[in-house]
């Protein structure tokens, strides 16, 4: 039985640039959290907030034109008794240590189903890869736990489906043998960059209870990245709120939902639709858009968009992250009690 | 996939059949029929034609006939081989070609050898190094290559070589060996004159491969499965080489089943410039002389081998891609 108090995974003030023709990209500015063993914590922001480069960041796959500039990812990995620290940001990407924690340790899957498995080789050949490289197993064994593992993600027919090459599969059947794979060697962490954003409504649901069953029976520690916060609110126990390339605030669900500090995970849940809402009533929105990422705001990014914008601090320094309480963790100035002027006080 | 190949196969005859019309087209196209022109350069070199000889022509190719038929007896004469006579040199199609086809073949799969053998590994290497120094270097070389037109490339191979060497390139054989019997000693010197076309020909064709490899497998890369393959824990050369240079081919199958037809045609320029006794001087020259028999049998194979080309390429394609062989 999973530890929920056991540190799996913690990602401390992560720098990633990327290095392209107009410039540097800063897509991550300093990204913070924790993650327990067997919870589920959701990352959530808008697009190019840095949320898959995040991911990537902890598979060790950055793109070879972005870089790692600073802070760290580390992974507690479990040995025999006790657990043991491996600093993966420390590790070369190609290194046989790396390759022995992905997909063994940390499996991932991918926001297009309709792309992420080869074209040119059946599903069973791509499931094997998986299982013959981290798994003892002679062909036979290796076999059966690969059609076990389909007909653990609930496929119909997982001997037909195991022949089958990618387009002759549906977009949720494809996730869930995504899923297979991810799960085939029964990884201790899964990070699950947006599996449902390019799935009809009804697939979306199938899927996300189906990640909902497969945790519950494994215990499992499950990285979601989503823009969804209905689907964080149905999946997660945690949540990270990212904002150009920070997180800005790290909390468990509940309070993320019911008393957010962040004043920008408070607008993102002002703008959510609901259905018991006042008819006629204007949905809110964020003022103004995302900056673009080579033209990032001084001091606090959120500022120009900030309804709680504090003159001549939020735009002139930085906010560090501040420590609420145990579990919750914010970075902005409203809440720092040395240097702002409105003392910890909730707007 | 036995249905696939029988419904490519039902095609490539159906455009074969298309194309032989055209090539009786083109033989018969010049103005006068075949025996006009055979009478007039006869007696233009002095010779008078018996009246036997033009009545076993005319009955060979039909003349006397209705068009169709002389169409069907052309036909059947060159499934059997029978191509006719050239005028230019007043032999049979099928030896002028046969003799000089060896050293095309020779040439053309040389050179198409020398192109994938080195394009395909720099091509791979260039597009998972991106903008490293071998990339930069191999994209400079590239260009080079490409943008120097091959005959260009063979004159001064051929006076470099001779300045600092002291032998000649020009041609397969050294002076002494060409009417000589085959030896061990002819083969050499064959080897020895035989690179010098391979790398003429395969220069701009590797750098041009090379380019298309790279980008296409740069596309790839960047492709969801590739990444997913990576987040599998599989070695970075099993990624490379399994998932994404085998989604990268396709197009390079296609212009090597395009490219078939050089096998024939030779590399007309270089063949003239190094005076090779290939096949594409002699193409060049059917052409300009009008020697119809003799074009239009060329234009023939090069259609044949065009379409053949395809029709390997089709089930090459299918054999590596199941979307294909499954549509």
């Amino acid at each position: 039985m999973a530890d929920r108090t056991e540190t799996i995974l913690e990602v401390r003030n992560l720098h990633t640039h990327f290095h392209t023709e107009s410039g540097v990209v800063r897509a991550l500015e300093g990204v913070d959290f924790t993650l327990n063993r067997g919870q589920v914590l959701g990352v959530v922001g808008e697009s190019g907030c840095g949320k898959s480069v995040t991911a990537q960041c902890i598979m060790n796959m950055v793109p070879s034109r972005g870089r790692i500039v600073d802070g760290s990812v580390i992974y507690h990995q479990r040995n025999g008794q006790g657990t043991e620290a491996v600093e993966i940001t420390a590790l070369p990407p190609k290194s046989r240590e790396m390759r022995r924690i992905r997909g063994n340790e940390i499996a991932m899957i991918f926001q297009e189903p309709m792309t992420s498995l080869d074209p040119l080789y059946t599903v069973g050949n791509q499931l094997l890869e998986a299982i013959n490289l981290h798994q003892d197993v002679d062909r036979t064994e290796a076999r059966a736990l690969a059609v076990h593992s389909l007909d653990r993600v609930q496929l119909p027919e997982p001997e037909r489906v195991f022949a089958s090459y990618p387009h002759q599969l549906s977009g949720g059947q494809r996730q869930r043998v995504m899923i297979a794979i991810a799960l085939s060697c029964n990884p201790t962490l899964l990070i699950a960059d947006e599996p449902t954003t390019a799935l009809d409504v009804t697939t979306q649901a199938q899927i996300l209870s189906l990640m909902r069953d497969l945790q519950d029976e494994t215990h499992m520690s499950i990285i979601f990245i989503t823009h969804d916060l209905g689907v964080v609110a149905e999946m997660c126990d945690e949540v990270a709120v990212m904002y150009l390339g920070k997180v800005v605030e790290q909390t468990d669900i509940d309070t993320t939902f019911y008393s957010p500090r962040h004043p920008y995970t408070q607008a993102l849940l002002r703008s959510i639709p609901r259905l018991d809402d006042d008819q006629g009533r204007r949905l809110e929105v964020i003022a103004g858009s995302v900056p673009d990422p080579s033209s990032i705001p001084s001091g606090c990014r959120f500022h120009p968009r900030c309804p709680d914008f504090v003159t001549g601090v939020c735009e002139q320094r930085e906010p560090v992250l501040i420590r609420i309480d145990e579990d919750h963790q914010v970075r902005c100035h409203l809440y720092d009690e040395t240097a702002s002027s409105q003392p910890g006080t909730q707007p | 996939m036995l249905a696939f190949i029988a419904r490519r196969l039902v095609y490539m005859i159906s455009t074969l059949v298309l194309i032989s019309f055209v090539g009786f087209l083109i033989i018969n196209l010049p103005p006068g029929s075949y025996i006009d022109v055979f009478q007039a350069q006869r007696q233009l070199q002095g010779t008078h034609t018996a009246e036997a000889e033009l009545e076993a022509l005319k009955r060979r190719y039909g003349l006397d006939k209705p068009v169709p038929v002389q169409y069907w007896i052309w036909v059947r004469g060159f499934v059997r081989g029978d191509f006719g006579r050239s005028f230019e040199f007043n032999r049979e199609v099928s030896e002028l070609i046969w003799e000089r086809l060896g050293f095309t073949v020779a040439i053309a799969t040389g050179s198409l050898l020398f192109i994938w053998l080195v394009a395909i590994p720099i091509g791979i290497y260039t597009a998972t190094h991106q903008y490293k120094l071998g990339d930069n270097v191999a994209t400079i070389v590239g260009m080079a290559g490409l943008s120097i037109p091959d005959f260009m490339l063979a004159l001064v191979l051929m006076v470099v070589i001779q300045r600092l060497f002291g032998f000649t390139v020009g041609g397969l054989f050294s002076r002494e060996y060409v009417d000589a019997p085959w030896s061990l000693a002819k083969v050499i010197d064959l080897v020895k004159h035989l690179w010098v076309p391979i790398v003429v020909v395969g220069t701009s064709g590797t750098a041009g491969l090379m380019r298309i490899m790279r980008g296409n497998l740069l596309d790839i890369l960047n492709m969801q499965y590739v990444q997913a393959a990576r987040a599998r824990g599989l070695r970075e050369a099993t990624v490379v080489v399994k998932h994404a240079v085998r989604n990268a081919i396709h197009p390079l199958i296609m212009l090597l089943g395009m490219s078939l037809p050089t096998i024939i045609s030779g590399s007309l320029i270089v063949s003239i410039v190094l005076g090779l006794p290939t096949t594409g001087p002699l193409y060049f020259n059917a052409l300009r002389q009008q020697d119809m028999y003799l074009a239009g049998t060329f234009l023939m194979f090069l259609a044949f081998m065009l379409v053949l080309g395809n029709f390997l390429a089709d089930i090459l394609l299918g054999l590596i891609d199941p979307r294909i062989r499954y549509e």
